[in-house]
C-alpha cells in the first residue's frame, strides 16, 4: 500500500520556459536510468531479495517516485507556455504531434521506456550490483543535464536529484557488505 | 485584494519547513536501513518523526490536507481535491 503525499520532496523551479531542456530531461522520466526505471526495478526486488535488505528497497524505490514526479514537475514547467512552433524548434515536434503537451515515458531521443531497462535476476548480489550501477549512471546523467543549462534554478533541482543517487548508490553498497556478512556467518555455523 | 494563500511567502516558507524535516527523516531512514543498530540515530529519528508531527499539523490547518486516504482531516468542501497540486505550486 502507498499513501500520497501532496508536496514535492524538494521544491521544483524554472526561470524560464525551455522546451529544449524539457527534452533532455526525458532521459530521467522515461529513460534507461529514469527514475521510472530506478522506482519499478527496486520494488520489484524485493520480493526476492534476504529480508535484511526489504526495507532498504522499499524505501528507496518510494523515494524514485518522488523524483519522478520533481521531473514530472520540471518537464511540466519548462513546457507549459511554449507554443507547438517552440516545441518543434526543440526536437518536440514528434512528442507534439502524438502527445499534445502531455508527458510520455520516453527517453530524451524519444523510444518508449520499456521493462527491458530492468533486471530481476534473483540472485542479491548481482541485483544490488544493478542497483549500484544504476544510480552510478542516472548520477553521471544528472551531472550531464546539469551542463546542458545555464537556468540556476533549474540547476539547484538537478544538484538535489544527483546527491540522491550518491547516497542510495552508498546505501546499496552497505548492503551488499550486510549480505556478504551473512552469508559468511552461514558459512561458519 | 487578498493574495492567494498559496502564493505567499508565507506557505513557501511552511512547505519548506516541512521538506527539510522530512528529509532529515528521510536520510536518518536510509541510513538506518543499513545501519539498524545505532541509537543515536534512531532517537534523532524518533525525535524529528515528533517534530514533523506537529509542523505537519500546523501546515494542514492552514493549507489543507497533505496525505490522502484519511491520514488527515478535511474541511467541507472536501479539501483533498483543491488545488495547488505539487507540480502547480
Ligand atoms: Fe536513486
Amino acid at each position: 500500500m502507498w499513501v500520497y503525499e501532496k508536496k514535492l520532496q524538494y521544491p521544483v523551479r524554472v526561470s524560464k520556459c525551455d522546451p529544449r531542456m524539457a527534452k533532455l530531461l526525458l532521459e530521467q522520466y522515461g529513460g534507461a536510468d529514469g527514475e521510472l526505471a530506478a522506482a519499478l526495478r527496486y520494488l520489484n526486488q524485493r520480493y526476492s531479495i534476504p529480508d535484511k535488505v526489504i526495507g532498504l528497497l522499499t524505501d528507496i524505490g518510494t523515494e524514485e517516485f518522488a523524483h519522478l514526479e520533481m521531473i514530472a514537475t520540471m518537464v511540466y514547467k519548462l513546457t507549459k507556455d511554449a507554443t507547438p512552433q517552440q516545441l518543434d524548434a526543440a526536437g518536440l515536434g514528434p512528442h507534439y504531434v502524438a502527445h499534445d503537451s502531455a508527458l510520455f515515458y520516453s527517453n530524451a531521443a524519444g523510444v518508449p521506456w520499456t521493462a527491458a531497462y530492468i533486471q530481476a535476476k534473483g540472485d542479491p548480489i548481482a541485483d544490488l550490483y544493478e542497483d549500484i550501477a544504476a544510480e552510478e549512471k542516472a548520477r553521471a546523467t544528472y551531472q550531464w543535464l546539469i551542463d546542458m543549462t545555464d537556468d540556476v534554478d533549474l540547476q539547484d533541482g538537478l544538484k538535489f536529484l544527483r546527491e540522491r543517487e550518491i547516497v542510495h548508490s552508498l546505501r546499496f553498497r552497505e548492503a551488499v557488505e550486510i549480505l556478504k556478512e551473512e552469508r559468511e556467518v552461514r558459512k561458519v555455523f | 485584494m487578498n493574495a492567494h494563500p498559496f502564493h505567499t511567502e508565507e506557505y513557501r516558507q511552511a512547505l519548506e519547513q516541512l521538506q527539510v524535516v522530512d528529509f532529515v527523516l528521510l536520510e536518518l531512514n536510509l541510513y538506518l536501513d543499513t545501519h539498524p543498530w545505532d541509537v543515536q540515530a534512531i532517537q534523532q529519528f524518533n525525535h524529528y518523526t515528533h517534530e514533523r508531527m506537529k509542523i505537519a499539523n500546523q501546515f494542514q490547518e492552514k493549507y489543507g490536507p497533505l496525505q490522502n486516504y484519511g491520514h488527515a482531516y478535511s474541511g467541507c468542501p472536501w479539501s483533498w481535491i483543491e488545488t495547488p497540486w505539487p507540480w502547480q505550486v
